[in-house]
């Protein structure tokens, strides 16, 4: 990464005449000039006429204001920002399934399938259930389809009077918003004072109305979820399914699973748990698993593998069928990406994921809690929250905190998540830092914690040495400028 | 540790217990209830060394046989320039997540931004989101914010030529938010205007949802179509796939108020169906109902141009249940794939991929029509690089396509015994085309 911003647009570099393509020669006439008049668009594009050597520069100087994975250390809770091995985006790039049409008769895309069915069954068995689809193209898709499931197996039982989903108040924001598109009314449950669900506050929220409970365990302090027994019985017994969200699986992987706790369905972020890249917001993947009785909700299509070891892809069209949540099988080179991690770690390699990222997030945890606040102590799994620093007197906030970091080479944990504390400063390490990048963090965090003493301001004022400075965010949203029409019509052009 | 993404000594991992209190790595999990750990590996394979983990993959990838694409339906198989993955396989871009730090995220910002600008004038409209997972999804998302717009009514009329793949997405999400969705029919391979105008006379209509070009590749004339949805107070949305925007009349001209589709058409590799990219454009007076991420300009305070995530009240992060929609990560490494497509192509570049892929559909077209064994279903519509065919009586189109697939060609997308859709981009060439005909031919 720069330290200094390279502030152009690919409009700015515009110049009339240029292009960035060279076409194959036109053999036939135009079909262009047959169709009427009417039906073709009237108004120029707004579009730049750039050159390829232009193109390409500008986007590689856009790319060093940018901080990755492979920049540095990205402890950002709950969003599990592990590295993203390279022989996997070497395979995802397959001329065989780069230029594979979804219409393609499953016969000349039976590789295609196996790879499809092959992490299907790998992450059934990390997830302790009995079948996934890999359809749903990003983890708050997976929670919609999942619940889509739930919605759907109550139907068929025509049990219509369960209207509402628990979700703890610590809950990633996505849980609530994705039980209301998927219909439903949604009640908060409490957490206790150890971050852990209020399992009386949840008993007495159970009954008929209920169609599902959503957890995530460890939940987003970094807790486990010790009752989680009592709780898969107490929802079980309501006649309402648990939901697990995969958002904090890493922990739990080579040491647990979700399906043994007593959950009914689940989801699990690729991007996450299974190291496929972030991409900037996308794509990712939201496989969605559920336990016996719960496959033919699934949405379609599905792939089967057949007594003769082919593999197909079906359209079950029973009246339980979920029908479509995508096109088509969803983010697929994502599942290339994901399969191949799981067989370079193998079975003896998973073993240690959870493990590792447990230890590194504990280390960091206690290395720093004599100057952070830690309202939960722990042991943590792979996450914890700080509650800002110890000492208020300050002023040094969460904010200011976090913005610091850049300065010092790292990128930002989250920040007032979970809403459980003001100060919010959630740490998510991964398996995948060693322990002097672990310790430069911990230095860095102790130096702010330092300067807050000695230098408030350098800290409240901070980044410092990073492209860009603090953004004025109210103007933004006041006066939103979200095209470059709209920035000429309020700057004026060049 | 053995494996190359785990740094771990021994020595490190007794090192970072001690710091922690801790005898051994399971002693962090006693807080798990025992019946819980697992007390078996997973029944998975053994660890694979790199060579392994590649020989795995490309015997699978051995077993899909390459295909001459003709097949459309939604999804095309247009060149993608090698500058293209050049860039998007930048480990600062692609290993980056969502740019909640604006201060080392202004390039994800600026190629959102950049992205959301072209988008806007692909369409024809004011403002774009950040994207959305594909066209499908895009498409309900669309349904939901015209019911959300008009309050009280639930009622979303979608013309029976819409791809079938997307209208089955959105019937799966209009079935849980209580939305009935019904159909306007078809004439003559079109949406049949007439009775959308009866439909939208019983009242009650939010929002109606067409495609051009249609699921059958015509070209629909929708002129008339915008004032007769809004004096029903209705939203007009509609799903187009990107590229033919460059040449057809826009979704803004034609007076919607919400454009939506796929822009996998934008070069983007077929790879079995995704990851592809949904979009969504709509007017100035909707933003605030435009559900996915939106980037906004503003300033610095060390007085630059800078980029953010803004209008973020709408989101499930801060609204929770009250949001407009559950969208979190979007498609984000494919708008970057778009941004980079439209800007090395230009307004010239999309119109000749436009006129190669048409012309080559026309010609075939033609030549198929010569064969005498298949004819235009809609011979009078207009379309641009795909179009419907009828099988001449004595075949069938499982027959037609099993013919076509023994000679190294994907031929199409069957509809039903009767009709297949079949479309070509600037890739086929001369040759792709004479052993299309020749095949039909020999039949």
């Amino acid at each position: 990464m720069n330290r200094r911003l390279y502030d152009k647009l690919i409009f700015e570099h515009s110049h009339s005449g240029r292009h960035g393509c060279d076409l194959p020669r036109a053999i036939w006439p135009d079909a262009l000039a047959d169709i009427p008049e009417s039906l073709m668009r009237a108004e120029a594009t707004a579009l730049p006429e750039v050159d390829e050597p232009t193109v390409v520069r500008h986007y590689t100087n856009q790319s060093t204001n940018n901080f990755g994975v492979d920049t540095g250390f990205y402890p950002l809770g709950s969003c599990t920002m592990k590295y993203n091995p390279k022989l996997n985006e070497a395979l995802a790039s397959a001329p065989a399934i780069a230029g594979l049409h979804p219409h393609a008769p499953a016969c000349s895309a039976q590789g295609a399938l196996e790879i499809y069915w092959t992490l299907q069954r790998a992450l059934s068995e990390i997830g302790g259930m009995v079948e996934f689809t890999l359809n749903p193209f990003a983890g708050a898709h997976g929670e919609l389809t999942g619940l889509m499931v739930i919605h759907a197996w109550h139907d068929s039982r025509e049990d219509y009077a369960r209207t509402k989903v628990l979700v703890p108040d610590s809950a990633h924001g996505t849980n609530p918003a994705s039980a209301h598109i998927a219909g439903y009314e949604v009640v908060e449950v409490k957490s206790l004072a150890d971050g852990t669900v209020d399992v009386e506050d949840l008993r007495s929220k159970l009954g008929t109305d209920v169609a599902a409970v959503m957890m995530t365990n460890p939940n987003t302090v970094g807790m486990f979820e010790k009752n989680i027994p009592a709780i898969a019985e107490a929802v079980h017994a309501a006649g309402a399914l648990l939901y697990y969200d995969g958002a904090n699986l890493n922990p739990m992987v080579g040491m647990a699973r979700p399906g043994d706790m007593g959950f009914d369905v689940m989801h699990i972020n690729l991007h996450k748990t299974f190291s496929t890249p972030h991409g900037g917001g996308g794509p990712g993947a939201g496989p969605v698993g559920v336990r016996a009785g719960l496959e033919e909700f699934l949405p379609a299509p599905r792939v089967f593998k057949n007594p003769d070891g082919t593999y197909s892809i079906e359209e079950p069209g029973g009246k339980d069928s979920l029908g479509r949540i995508s096109s088509w099988l969803g983010n697929y080179t994502v599942f290339i990406r994901a399969l191949a991690y799981i067989l370079t770690l193998g079975a003896d390699g998973l073993a240690h994921v959870g493990p590792l990222a447990t230890l590194n997030a504990n280390y960091v945890m206690h290395s720093l809690d004599d100057l952070y606040l830690l309202p939960i102590p722990g042991p943590c799994k792979h996450e914890f929250v700080f509650d800002g620093l110890r000492d208020k007197s300050t002023g040094v906030t969460t904010l200011h905190i976090a913005k610091r970091l850049l300065d010092l080479g790292f990128h930002a944990p989250t920040i007032y998540f979970p809403l459980l504390f003001h100060e919010s400063l959630m740490i998510e390490p991964t398996e995948t830092e060693s322990i002097e990048t672990l310790d430069g963090f911990i230095k860095a965090m102790r130096r702010i914690a330092d300067e807050s003493f000695k230098d408030p301001e350098l800290v409240k004022s901070a980044p410092h040495d990073t492209p860009a400075g603090r953004a004025d965010d109210t103007e933004a949203a006041l006066h939103p400028i979200v095209t470059y029409a709209q920035y000429l019509a309020k700057n004026g052009h060049d | 540790m053995a494996n190359r993404y785990f740094p771990h000594t021994p020595d490190d991992v007794r090192r970072m217990l001690d710091v922690c209190g801790a005898s051994s790595l399971a002693d962090l999990y006693s807080d798990v209830p025992d019946e819980l750990l697992m007390k078996r590996p997973y029944g998975l394979p053994e660890s694979m060394s790199e060579p392994e983990v590649r020989a795995w993959f490309d015997a699978a990838f051995a077993r899909c046989t390459p295909l001459t694409c003709f097949a459309g339906a939604g999804a095309y198989d247009h060149y993608t320039p090698a500058a293209i993955a050049a860039i998007t396989s930048r480990s600062e871009f692609l290993t980056a997540y969502t740019p909640y730090q604006p201060e080392i995220s202004q390039g994800t910002l600026q190629y959102i931004f950049e992205y959301q600008s072209m988008m806007a004038s692909l369409t024809g409209l004011d403002v774009s989101n950040a994207s959305m997972y594909d066209g499908a999804t895009a498409t309900a998302e669309a349904m939901i914010m015209a019911v959300n717009s008009a309050r009280k009514k639930r009622r979303i009329l979608v013309s029976a030529t819409i791809n079938p793949e997307v209208s089955r997405v959105v019937a799966t999400y209009a079935r849980y938010q209580n939305i009935a969705v019904e159909t306007i029919p078809e004439h003559d391979g079109v949406t049949d205007r007439e009775v959308l105008k009866d439909m939208l006379g019983a009242g009650d209509v939010a929002g109606v949802i067409a495609q051009s070009p249609n699921y059958y590749g015509i070209i629909e004339d929708f002129e008339g179509w915008a004032d007769d949805i809004h004096a029903a107070k209705a939203l007009f949305i509609i799903n187009s796939p990107a590229l033919p925007l460059a040449v057809l009349k826009t979704p803004g001209e034609w007076g919607a108020d919400i454009a939506v589709g796929d822009a996998q058409s934008l070069g983007m590799p077929l790879n079995y169906g995704g990851p592809y990219l949904g979009y969504m454009t709509t007017r100035q007076s909707l933003i605030r109902k435009l559900p996915g991420r939106i980037v906004g300009a503003t300033v610095d305070d060390r007085g630059q141009r800078v980029f953010v995530l803004t209008l973020q009240a709408r989101e499930q992060h801060i609204r929770r249940e009250k949001a407009t929609s559950n969208i979190c990560s979007n498609q984000g490494l494919m708008t970057l794939h778009a941004a980079m497509y439209m800007a090395l192509m230009g307004e010239r570049g999309l119109r000749e991929v436009n006129s190669l892929s048409a012309s080559a559909a026309h010609e075939l077209a033609r030549r198929l029509e010569a064969s005498g064994k298949m004819k235009l279903s809609h011979p009078d519509k207009p379309f641009l690089n795909e179009f419907t065919m009828t099988v001449a009586d004595g075949y069938d189109t499982a027959t037609v396509l099993e013919a076509l697939r023994k000679a190294g060609i994907l031929g199409g997308v069957a509809i039903d015994e009767r009709e297949m859709i079949i479309a070509c981009t600037e890739t086929r060439t001369k040759a792709d085309i004479e052993s299309y005909v020749s095949t039909i031919n020999n039949l």
